[in-house]
């Protein structure tokens, strides 16, 4: 396990340096002037100084080069020098800097993470704590009229784009209703009782849209494999053991069924932080998706190529967590 | 609607007429279907019906609510947005199909060529792995917007985006086909039939199309149902998020960004264009549910 461990972690270096290569190649070789948008009357040695100074001038493998040492050397020693205080001889280390903001973009991330993780990972979280309860049900009660009417809401919030539910969302509680803010209000601080609940307040509506999302999308899972399980011959004989029904299904079969849940819970997280782009764009927060769609507008490529890039290693990240926990929990898959 | 028309007349596969009277079994499957050729024959039939141009500007009209002449009322510039949903319904399922049809074909040939000769399968799985663990939407999103000028000089404001929308739409999710069909090659390459017809002296492009083929024909259908809910929606998140196509050339998601500053004033112009993406969505999705309820070998027996 821990070899297989090892060996996956070596393999996820080139695929990552891939990834990177891909995006960057991407964004540079694209048929598109970073100075596009710059008024004409700008005299040419300007503008020869301007892409000195945005590093354009540099050859295309120079560039990428120097992202990848700025992005895997630079910025973790930086995190390093903030965490312990110590002080590295090089006082020279570049960063990452952002076209747009020039502030280096590992800071813009670390300003917004926090919001798209509380909207995001809230969401996550509920919407795993209804699916598993909701499928479970469904899954035992199968032909009941629970059954009938949770497949038509799974496949109602499966098939409904969430800006709709965002938007649907909004005129019914902010527009008719003015129970929530329809935008989220990002100066908010959490001092006291009163701002608590502002917050929760307008944390609720795209924390809804998202977990109505991921409750239809994972129930659907969790019915499905524990309607696999259900009938087999261990269950039938726990039965016969004349062990109580409530400990054969929420024991016996629900434990069983959830490690293909555990892995599909997994391997969804990278795809529910670009499911925020679309949410956080609808109710106006500042999360990490709304960083990047202003990112893409404005052209700002390091700011681009790092969220970017950032996203890939989520996703690889994620696989590699889904697969080690397969294996750890399902005794019939080895690795050796 | 074609999908379901070519499970009941696929040629050469007797479990055809089984699958059509399984798929008529399944309510939700039926009532997709019923759903989808309305929304279909509305889209490509009601202009010529409700004669109103969808770009026509009428100011003295404007913000109205539904009436007999508009059935979904008006936006703030007078457009009629009935005839302005029946448009863009026909570029939502337009941009669909096609990227739908890119991405089957794209998907299929990954999936036959890997499961079919063994040099191959390492590479082009290789190249799925890494495409799947590509952050697509970003990547989407960084596309279309970097390749817009050059494709809307190149073919024109509408075409260009059409081209470009469908092509990244499908460049971007193949890898779910190619694996599924890779998977079913591999297991029909094993069978006798194919096995006689290799030592009969069959040329592998004719074993291909007349035998492996026709015997994946099944999950490439499902692939395509689910393949193509996939690709409305993501082309309505382009268009939400402002990065799909111009303003003059309405789509559904296109319609939802516009009417998403005017909701306080008009609730209608969110609701009708995304009760048809979701309405469209729903139906291809069932649809797709009841094929692989129909195709499931477990179903058989019943």
């Amino acid at each position: 396990m821990l070899g297989y461990a090892a060996r996956r972690l070596l393999l996820a270096i080139p695929v990552l340096l891939i990834i990177s290569f891909v995006i960057f190649s991407l964004l540079t070789l694209a048929p598109n002037d970073p100075l596009g948008d710059l008024p004409l009357t700008i005299p040419p040695e300007v503008r020869a100084d301007m892409r000195a100074a945005l590093g354009l001038d540099q050859p295309f493998f120079i560039r990428f080069l120097l992202w990848l040492h700025q992005f895997f050397v630079n910025e973790p020693m930086n995190l390093l020098q903030a965490m312990t205080g110590l002080d590295f001889r090089d006082a020279h280390r570049t960063r990452v800097l952002s076209w747009t903001t020039r502030s280096p973009v590992v800071d813009l991330i670390v300003q917004r993470l926090p919001q798209t993780l509380w909207v995001v990972g809230l969401a996550y979280l509920f919407g795993v704590m209804l699916a598993v309860p909701i499928g479970v049900l469904s899954a035992y009660r199968q032909h009941s009229w629970f059954d009938q009417i949770g497949a038509f809401v799974a496949m109602v919030g499966y098939s409904t784009p969430t800006f709709f539910t965002g938007v649907v969302l909004i005129v019914v509680f902010s527009v008719k209703l003015k129970w929530f803010p329809s935008v989220y209000d990002t100066n908010l601080k959490v001092t006291d009782w009163a701002s608590f609940i502002a917050q929760v307040r307008q944390m609720a509506l795209p924390v809804l849209v998202l977990t109505l999302y991921n409750t239809s999308q994972i129930s659907r899972f969790v019915r499905a494999s524990m309607l696999d399980n259900l009938h087999q011959d261990y269950v039938r004989t726990a039965r016969a053991k004349g062990v109580k029904e409530r400990s054969v299904v929420l024991f016996h079969v629900l434990r069983n069924s959830l490690i293909p849940v555990v892995t599909v819970v997994a391997l969804g997280v990278p795809t529910i932080f670009s499911g925020a782009i679309v949410t956080e764009q609808v109710f106006r927060v500042n999360g990490l998706g709304q960083l990047l769609i202003t990112a893409i507008q404005s052209g700002d490529l390091p700011l681009v190529q790092t969220l970017t890039f950032i996203f890939a290693v989520l996703i690889v990240a994620f696989n590699l967590i889904a697969d080690l926990l397969y294996g750890l929990l399902d005794p019939r898959i080895s690795y050796e | 609607m074609s999908e379901a028309t070519t499970v009941a007349d696929a040629p050469a596969d007797a479990l055809g007429g089984h699958v059509w009277r399984q798929f008529r079994r399944h309510p939700g499957g039926v009532a997709g279907l019923v759903v989808f050729v309305i929304i279909s024959f509305a889209v490509l039939f009601g202009p010529f019906l409700h004669r109103i141009d969808p770009n026509k500007i009428s100011i003295r009209e404007r913000n109205e609510g539904p009436s007999l002449l508009h059935p979904f009322g008006t936006d703030n510039l007078g457009h009629d947005l009935f005839a302005q949903v029946l448009a863009g319904g026909r570029v939502s399922l337009a941009v669909g199909v096609a990227a739908m049809a890119l991405s089957l074909a794209l998907g299929a040939s990954v999936g036959v060529a890997s499961g079919y000769w063994r040099r191959l399968d390492g590479p082009l799985m290789r190249l799925t792995d890494l495409f799947l663990a590509l952050p697509l939407l970003p990547l989407l999103l960084v596309a279309v917007t970097l390749f817009r000028e050059p494709l809307r000089a190149g073919f024109g404001p509408s075409t260009g985006i059409f081209i470009l929308i469908v092509s990244s739409i499908g460049v971007t999710s193949w890898m779910h086909t190619a694996r599924i069909v890779r998977g079913d090659v591999l297991a029909v390459k094993r069978l006798e039939f194919v096995l006689a017809a290799q030592a009969s002296g069959m040329r592998s492009r004719r074993i291909l199309i007349r035998h492996i083929l026709p015997n994946v024909l099944s999950s490439i259908l499902v692939s395509a149902t689910l393949g193509m809910a996939a690709a409305i929606i993501t082309e309505s998140v382009l268009s939400f998020l402002g990065l799909g196509f111009p303003p003059d050339f309405p789509t559904w998601g296109r319609l939802l960004f516009d009417g998403v500053s005017f909701m306080q004033i008009t609730p209608a112009r969110v609701i009708w264009p995304g009760l048809a993406i979701s309405l469209t969505v729903l139906s291809v999705n069932y649809i797709g549910d009841a094929i692989r309820d129909a195709l499931d070998p477990r179903a058989l027996r019943r």
